[in-house]
């Protein structure tokens, strides 16, 4: 088990520097890197805090100790994901109620354009 | 295109890449019914639709970007709905829905002062038979939609639609995205509207191919399932009365609109 503890230590150093070198580079916003950042943390935290883990191997009976994290880890990037749909979600009305007003004002602009022309 | 008459009907048509047939629709639309304006809803096509449909002598409302065919007819139903129309009705670019049968779904539209009418290939017996997936999805469909809508439903999949003023409200806030036609029923069955089904030639495309395959066949059916139980489960407050409803969209919405002289032209001859 203590290969997996060293695997899920390196995924979440992993993620900290991708989510951290994106923000630098704006290609995640700041607000989205929060979560991600918050799992990636707690990941590490449960990864080498044997403390911490026993106490949640404990709490939430699972055993051996490290399956407790992967379960707790995995529902907090279940979590993340299904906030990332909603966000998504949210963007596409949007994006769709744009281009449906930018058709409509273009069709109006034309419309202009073209009673212009032929009053001129 | 203004839409100054009382009971004004638009006519719009949905396009994506359909340049073969629809052509040929938009002048049997403007033979059937003259003086009525179409609208072709360009939904990013990447040949001629566009300079097709301009040529057969309709308007064009060209998105930026491919919203698929419910972004597209929401975009037709907003504009008729800021223009002032009462009326709008629907037809397929691929030539399937017979322009011909226009006037059955005006008519059924105005007398019987429901909101939506479906013209329905199932209702008249001279259409030509649908394939076996497209009948087995239609059959799925009726059993499903009966205790939601309350009454049978013979065509829940039919593209050829009227709506009237308050649908085309409703329709241009919320309207289904993907394969439309049939959660755009259970929409308006939260709305307390009422629809009537009337009988519609329908035809062999003109041309191109069905974008539903025998694949996506089981994709559209879970697609729209889930759809349709999504809109059941919406909450939108209280349910609203149709009396409020109709002041909302002011007199002209509400009541039965008088013929005006363009709608007695086409329907005369």
């Amino acid at each position: 088990m203590e290969g997996l503890l060293n695997a899920l230590t390196g995924l979440s150093l992993l993620l900290i520097v991708m989510v951290l070198v994106s923000v630098r580079r704006s290609h995640i916003r700041v607000e989205y890197s929060v979560s991600w950042l918050g799992a990636a943390l707690t990941l590490l935290v449960l990864s080498r805090s044997r403390y911490v883990m026993h106490w949640l191997a404990e709490l939430l009976g699972i055993t051996p100790p490290p399956l407790a994290v992967l379960t707790l880890v995995g529902c907090l990037f279940l979590l993340v994901l299904f906030r990332l749909s909603v966000i998504i979600s949210a963007l596409k009305d949007t994006n769709i109620a744009l281009a449906q007003r930018v058709a409509i004002l273009e069709f109006h602009l034309k419309a202009l354009d073209e009673k212009g022309k032929a009053q001129a | 295109m203004s839409a100054s008459a009382p009971g004004s009907l638009l006519i719009i048509v949905p396009a994506f890449n359909e340049e073969a047939a629809l052509g040929t629709v938009v002048r049997e639309i403007r033979e059937t019914a003259p003086g009525v304006p179409v609208l072709v809803i360009n939904d990013c096509s990447r040949d001629g639709t566009v300079r097709v449909a301009r040529a057969a002598g309709a308007q064009v409302l060209s998105l930026p970007h491919h919203l698929g065919l419910g972004g597209a007819v929401q975009a037709g139903y907003k504009l008729a709905f800021e223009m002032g129309y009462d009326y709008v009705i629907r037809l397929d670019g691929d030539g399937q829905h017979d322009p011909h049968s226009i006037p059955a779904v005006f008519d059924a539209l105005r007398a019987s002062g429901c909101q939506m009418v479906i013209g329905s290939r199932f209702v008249g017996d001279d259409n030509p038979p649908s394939s076996f997936l497209r009948r087995l999805g239609i059959r799925f469909f009726r059993l499903v939609l009966r205790p939601i809508l309350g009454k049978a439903v013979r065509d829940p999949t039919s593209g050829f639609v009227g709506v009237n003023r308050e649908a085309l409200q409703v329709f241009s806030q919320s309207f289904p995205l993907e394969y439309p036609e049939i959660e755009a029923l259970v929409v308006l069955q939260r709305k307390a509207f009422e629809f009537l089904e009337v009988p519609c030639r329908m035809r062999r495309r003109m041309a191109g191919r069905s974008s539903i395959t025998a694949l996506k066949s089981l994709y559209y059916i879970v697609h729209v399932l889930l759809g349709v139980f999504v809109n059941l489960l919406k909450y939108e407050g209280r349910r609203p009365r149709r009396r409020r409803h109709r002041a909302e969209l002011g007199e002209a919405g509400g009541a039965p609109a008088a013929p005006s002289t363009q709608e007695d032209t086409w329907k005369a001859s």
